[in-house]
């Protein structure tokens, strides 16, 4: 049976520059498309991938993936923005690793692009009135 | 050219009064000369809406049956342990107490996620709040354990009382260290990796007014959403700072303490705040009007981000270890094209300071002063000058020897 999931890899420093994505077209004859990728401070990579192949093979390429220590969660979470809590800082801008936050001019309002997001979860914790929200 | 604060009263009240923005008069003076505008001009209004440093409310709950004496016992509002130092029912909450069990830093970076400033934020949003006390017990005030609800429209007092506010200027905060830091001045990314400032430049009110010749203490101004005033200068008020050939602090300089009704406030304007691995606080909005007095105070206003510089300190290093050393001095255009450059390097800039609510808060007022509902004071006392020699020591400290 052919299958087609969208996920979210996490990348350990370590893993960063390996090509391990690579590996899952060469040994496990998936197909995939990159839809985000980015590096967060701490220098973990992230990746939003849509994987399909034959169900066998994808369960043996998300093995070969967590046994290399990759984080792999599954791109159901969304990362929204709560409107009445967020005061337009502009605090959360340097630190999401994809660019999902703009400034807009010359009103100076702080734009959230939820499609560049790829849930990394950074900027939650980082936002000083908490406005980002995790849901499920 | 002069005016009095009279004279502009006046024509507030006859609906006369000509009032702008600190960001609408630079266009004006871009337009005609600083004489004319000032003319023109009776107020100039400003406003900021950051976190603010030293901030807190005190509350009277009103005598319990039989009657309690708090002072010298223990209160928490919503698990947020308030100071009880007072008689029988005051109580002070400070903006960055934090719950006994909040884990703090313990697991790093702290989350904090809930103090003394969601308190306020709640007990102004007309919400009820949890408190719970003990007490010693006297003779007159026998009860020893309090448990109740309070909402603030019972109570008999609710005050904001702000110690130190409105900052003149303040730091660019930077990482010179290769691992990332968690500061009152947010996420500091590794080498340079960000760069956060917290001010709104151009329309901050101690920006507008660099030597305090219209803002001193009395004045009437904008405060969580209602008014208040300011009832002193604020803690670390510090005037002898250097300054621009116009006047205006390159460094942290003065501060205001502010007070007012919190009952008529709103938690629009005073939110809040948790910083990662920091702690709590509160984000406050103040707007304070500069009445156009003379062509002098009208060119003070009429400044721009171009002319207004800050420093950028290491918070790796020179900021935690209390060392004076810089970076450099960029100006506040500069923080706002959304990058810097610093030591040959390109780092992108963030402001924990909101902007578009500072253009709010200045435009609320403006609306307040042209319907003729909010009038101008004349200070009772000016805040302390350059000329009053007053400087923010750091702690001599003098180890105890047992
Ligand atoms: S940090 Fe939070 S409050 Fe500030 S602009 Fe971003 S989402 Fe809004
Ligand atoms: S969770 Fe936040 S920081 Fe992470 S990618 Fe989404 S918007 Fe950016």
């Amino acid at each position: 049976m052919a299958i087609s999931r969208r996920i979210v890899l996490h990348f350990p420093r370590r893993l960063v520059d390996r090509p391990i994505v690579y590996r899952l077209i060469k040994d496990y004859n998936l197909e995939f498309n990159i839809l985000k990728a980015a590096v967060t401070p701490d220098e973990e990579g992230l990746m939003v991938l849509e994987l399909s192949g034959k169900q066998q093979e994808y369960d043996k390429g998300i093995r070969y993936l967590t046994t290399n220590g990759v984080k792999i969660q599954a791109l159901s979470q969304d990362v929204i923005r709560n409107d009445d809590r967020c005061t337009h800082c502009g605090a959360c801008i340097t630190i999401c690793p994809t660019g999902a936050f703009e400034l807009e001019s010359p009103t100076r309002q702080v734009r959230f692009y939820n499609e560049k997001c790829v849930a990394c979860g950074l900027c939650i914790k980082a936002c000083p009135p908490r406005a980002m929200e995790l849901h499920f | 050219m002069t005016k009095t604060i009279e004279e502009i009263n006046e024509k507030i009240q006859q609906g006369k009064a000509v009032v702008v923005t600190a960001e609408e008069v630079i266009d004006l003076v871009k337009h005609k000369s600083t004489k004319k505008v000032a003319q023109e001009v009776d107020v100039v209004t400003t406003g900021t809406f950051g976190p603010m440093c030293s901030s807190g409310a005190y509350i009277n709950i009103g005598h319990s049956k039989p009657r309690i004496k708090l002072g010298g016992g223990r209160v928490y509002l919503n698990d947020v342990p308030a100071y009880a130092a007072f008689a029988a029912i005051d109580i002070y909450i400070g903006a960055n107490a934090l719950p006994d069990d909040d884990p703090r830093n313990r697991v790093y970076p702290g989350e904090f996620n809930y103090g003394g400033g969601h308190v306020i934020e709640e007990l102004v949003a007309a919400k009820d709040v949890r408190l719970v006390a003990t007490a010693y017990g006297t003779d007159c005030y026998p009860r020893k354990r309090l448990e109740t609800w309070i909402n603030i429209k019972d109570l008999n007092e609710a005050v904001l009382f702000n110690l130190r506010n409105a900052c003149q200027n303040y730091n660019i905060a930077v990482n010179l260290s290769d691992r990332t830091l968690y500061t009152y001045m947010g996420m500091l990314k590794p080498n340079l990796g960000n760069a956060n400032y917290c001010s709104a430049g151009q329309l901050s009110p101690l920006l507008n007014d660099p030597y305090y010749k219209t803002i001193g203490i009395g004045t009437k101004i904008f405060l969580g959403g209602g008014t208040g005033f300011i009832t002193w200068q604020g803690t670390q008020h510090n005037p002898n700072v250097l300054r621009s050939e116009n006047g205006v602090p390159k460094r942290g300089a003065g501060t205001l303490a502010v007070t007012g009704d919190l009952k008529q406030m709103s938690p629009r304007w005073l939110v809040g705040t948790s910083m990662l691995g920091y702690g709590c606080n509160i984000t406050v909005g103040i707007g304070i009007p500069i009445p156009i007095l003379s062509e002098e105070i009208l060119h003070y206003t009429s400044v721009t981000d171009d002319d207004i510089f800050a420093p950028v300190v290491d918070y790796s290093k020179a900021y935690p270890q209390m060392e004076s050393d810089i970076l450099g001095e960029v100006s506040y255009a500069q923080l706002k094209s959304g990058r810097i450059i610093i030591q040959g390097k390109e780092v992108p800039t963030a402001s924990l300071s909101s902007y578009p609510r500072a253009v709010e808060i200045a435009a609320i007022l403006k609306e307040w002063i042209l319907s003729g509902k909010f009038g101008l004071t004349q200070p009772v006392a000016p805040l302390p000058g350059i000329e009053s020699g007053t400087i923010f020591k750091p702690l001599k400290e003098r180890p105890i020897q047992e």
